[in-house]
Formats: structure tokens, C-alpha cells, sequence
């Protein structure tokens, strides 16, 4: 063992910390933004609506994030009308690439999770709101979608997580995340124990650190679900 | 279209591959989760100990992190040993270290989908095994292993399907899976969008498979549960 290295090393960890974090926040943004309609699109009766966003889930669930990757940062280039329109600046970079693939699949995830919680909604509740006279928008606004985020929130936590842990694909595609540090690291020196361990440990406190928030996310959220203490 | 059919033989053999590696490491997968739930749910505080260690490290590491330590530290770890054992130099192959990692990996999944199997067997039927006279390993084999299947059944299935994907990774350390047999046949043929997209399409057609596989066993193993 070898920690010299990794310690002079470190502002590339650091560096590719950096990276990781912005990549895996920015992608589940943009994730949870294409999630929302399409799962309100996939619990739609008319099958016809609901055909496509299930088709996008289906797809997205079903398949390696890897190929996805693959498939746009590789695949892109295919196509003239990727290569000789000003697309081909996104398409060319491999971090739009990665952004891209991630953002997407993680919005097939999401997706479905919502999906899941939204078709679970107590028909009392809605019912309730009827009654009321609340509009569908309306109902939708104030009785779904706020109980939706509620009880979407552990299964949310678990993507969260296989978002970081995917993230580390971008270190294959030549992106400086932290495994790509870890590559390079590895490749100077050739210390495949310290160089990868030492990456391993950053993600396992990022781990760490994101099942707390969201433990804490959960007590704050779920505060009416808890046994009443005297 | 012709580029696909010259290249589907290729594509086919790396599909092949593909499923041996998640077949074998869901073998070794289940072993490791069997003996990761018996341990949690043992007396023993260092069986504990070391299962609660093990099942959080391997969650909290990407898989492509543990699989690189494993390829490029195994190497060196078996030669160093090899080394002083006096052997000749031993080649860590990508399917060996792909197999054990995502093995090893999974293993950890499992052990929490087998954990919660065996605490949703009633208790009355495992009491029921004791009166009978048997010793814990047959009630074990008999009455709890049998009867946690129905309730484990629907997270394993979750997870092989994620298996199924994860071996996709493999591709990254050398082995000729089909996803890097894609990446040979888009790069000579400067299609590689069209390639990508029929490993796509056969992942799809493994996951539709196993998907009414599980239905089936699901049945099975269900029978003689009442429905409302």
C-alpha cells in the first residue's frame, strides 16, 4: 500500500468528486422533471395515451445504462443529421452524452415509481376532493401529486443511489468523475488497490451521506405516519 | 439490415456469454445470500457483524468500482501470492473477475431478499418442526427454506433482472460479451447506433423471458395460498 500516491493525488479525487456530484444532481434534475408528465401520461386510461411513456419505461427499465450510453455517445455520430448540424456540438462532447443517457434513464426509473405511487392514491382521497369540488387539475395539485412525492420518497432514495452508482460509467467514456480519476490514478502508477479502493471510499460516503438525507427527508415527510410518543 | 445479419453470428455467441456469466453468478449469488441471511439472522454477534459489513460495503461501492478492484488488484494479489507458492504466472481472465464480482455483488441483495423470506415464514410452522423432533438443519431444509420461496421470490426476481443488466459492465475489462462484440461490429461497419440498438433488443427479449419465467415459478409456489 502505497497512501503517498493517493494523498499527492488527492485534488484529483477532489476534482473528479466534483464532477461526479454535479453530473449525478444535474441528471436526476432533469430526470424528475421528464418523470412527472410521463408518469402522469402512463396512468392515463385511454391506452393509446398511455402506450408511449409505458413503451419509454419499459425500455429504459429494461436495458443496460451502459448501451444507452453507448448508443448516444457512439451511436450519435451515425446520423448526418447529428453530424452536420450544430447538434453535433452536444453530441461530439462526452459529457452532454452522459448527461443525456443519464437523465433519461433515470426518468424511465423515476418514472415508474411514480407511476406506481400515483396508481395507489386512496380512492377516498380523491373522492374527498370531489366532493369538494375541486377541478381535475386541481385535485391532481393539491391531493395526488403532494401524497405522491410523500410516499414516492424510500423508493426514490434507492434511485438516488443507483444513479451515483451508475454514474461511475462516465469514468469509461473518458469523463474525469471519480472513477475516472481512480483510472488515472491507476494508469500513472499502476496501483489498482489504492487508486480504486480510495474512489470506492469517496462513493461509499456519498452513499452514506445520501441515505441520511433522506432518512431525515422521511421523518420530516413522513411525521403524521409515526407513532405518537407520550 | 445485411450489416446485422453479417454481424448477428458474432452478436449471437456474445449474447451467449452473456447469459452463461449471469447464470454462473447468480449461482454464486445465491450461496452468498443464503449464507449472508442465515448469518444475520444468527445468534452469533460475529456472523452478524460481518454480514451487516459486508452487505453495506457492497451497497454502497458501484459495481464498476468493485469489478475494476477485483480485475486489475486480483492480478496482482494472485501473482504476489503465486510468487511465494512458487506457481507459474496465473492470467486473472474479465469472465473470472466479472463472475465473482457481480457475484459477489449480488450476493449481498440476495442476502436481504432471503433474510426478509425467512422472517415472513410463520414461526408456527417452524415451532411445529421442533415438536416434531427435528434438529434446526432439518427444519431448516425442511419447513423454512421451502416455505421462504413464495415470499423471496418477487425480490429475487428484481434482482436477477438487474443481474441480467449488470453483466453489461463486464464488457468494460475486456470480455467479449455482447455489448463489446456491438462495439467491434459498430466500428467496422461505422453503425454503431444500429448495433447498440439489437443488444438493446435482445436484453429486452432476456428480460421478457424472465420475466414469464418468474410468473410461472411465482404460480407454483403460490399454490395452496387463498386470494381474495
Amino acid at each position: 500500500m502505497d497512501i503517498r500516491i493517493i494523498i499527492d493525488n488527492l485534488p484529483l479525487y477532489f476534482e473528479g468528486l466534483w464532477t461526479t456530484i454535479i453530473l449525478v444532481v444535474s441528471s436526476l434534475g432533469i430526470g424528475l422533471c421528464l418523470a412527472i408528465p410521463i408518469a402522469l401520461l402512463a396512468t392515463a386510461r385511454n391506452k393509446w395515451i398511455s402506450f408511449l411513456p409505458k413503451a419509454y419505461i419499459y425500455f429504459f427499465r429494461g436495458t443496460p445504462l451502459l448501451v444507452q450510453m453507448f448508443m448516444i455517445y457512439h451511436g450519435a455520430g451515425q446520423f448526418e443529421l447529428v453530424h452536420e448540424s450544430f447538434l453535433w456540438t452536444i453530441f461530439k462532447e462526452a459529457y452532454a452524452c452522459a448527461l443525456i443517457a443519464f437523465a433519461l434513464n433515470t426518468a424511465g426509473y423515476t418514472g415508474e415509481i411514480l407511476r406506481g405511487t400515483i396508481e395507489q392514491t386512496l380512492f377516498g382521497e380523491i373522492e374527498a376532493a370531489k366532493a369538494c369540488g375541486m377541478s381535475v387539475p386541481m385535485v391532481y395539485r393539491r391531493i395526488i401529486l403532494p401524497s405522491t412525492f410523500r410516499r414516492a420518497l424510500p423508493a426514490y432514495g434507492n434511485e438516488v443511489i443507483f444513479m451515483l452508482h451508475g454514474s461511475a460509467l462516465a469514468g469509461v467514456i473518458t469523463i474525469v468523475d471519480l472513477f475516472g480519476a481512480a483510472k488515472i490514478v491507476n494508469s500513472r502508477y499502476f496501483v489498482p488497490f489504492e487508486s480504486f479502493i480510495t474512489a470506492g471510499l469517496f462513493y461509499l460516503c456519498l452513499t452514506f451521506l445520501i441515505v441520511w438525507g433522506f432518512k431525515r427527508a422521511e421523518r420530516h415527510f413522513h411525521a403524521y405516519l409515526r407513532p405518537r410518543e407520550n | 439490415m445485411s450489416d446485422i445479419i453479417a454481424y448477428l453470428p458474432l452478436i449471437m455467441k456474445g449474447m451467449l456469454l452473456t447469459v452463461e456469466v449471469a447464470l454462473i453468478s447468480l449461482l454464486i449469488s445465491v450461496l452468498l445470500g443464503m449464507l449472508g441471511a442465515v448469518a444475520k439472522l444468527s445468534n452469533s454477534r460475529i456472523a452478524k457483524g460481518i454480514a451487516g459489513i459486508y452487505t453495506t460495503i457492497i451497497r454502497g461501492i458501484p459495481d464498476l468500482v468493485l469489478m475494476t478492484i477485483l480485475f486489475f488488484g486480483g492480478q496482482i494479489l494472485v501473482n504476489n501470492i503465486g510468487e511465494k507458492m512458487g506457481w507459474e504466472y496465473i492470467d486473472v481472465s474479465p469472465f473470472i473477475a466479472g463472475v465473482l464480482t457481480i457475484g459477489f455483488v449480488f450476493g449481498a441483495y440476495m442476502t436481504e431478499s432471503f433474510r426478509g423470506g425467512i422472517l415472513a415464514v410463520a414461526h408456527g410452522e417452524i415451532e411445529a418442526g421442533y415438536a416434531f423432533g427435528m434438529n434446526p438443519v432439518q427444519v431448516f431444509v425442511r419447513i423454512t427454506l421451502p416455505a421462504m420461496v413464495r415470499h423471496a421470490l418477487p425480490s429475487f426476481g428484481n434482482n436477477w433482472l438487474v443481474l441480467t443488466k449488470t453483466t453489461a459492465l463486464i464488457s468494460v475489462i475486456g470480455l467479449q460479451d455482447m455489448v463489446y462484440n456491438a462495439g467491434l461490429a459498430g466500428g467496422s461497419t461505422r453503425k454503431p447506433f444500429t448495433f447498440y440498438c439489437v443488444v438493446a433488443f435482445l436484453f429486452l427479449i432476456i428480460t421478457g423471458i424472465s420475466e414469464i419465467g418468474l410468473r410461472r415459478l411465482n404460480k407454483r409456489y403460490s399454490v395452496g395460498v387463498r386470494k381474495a
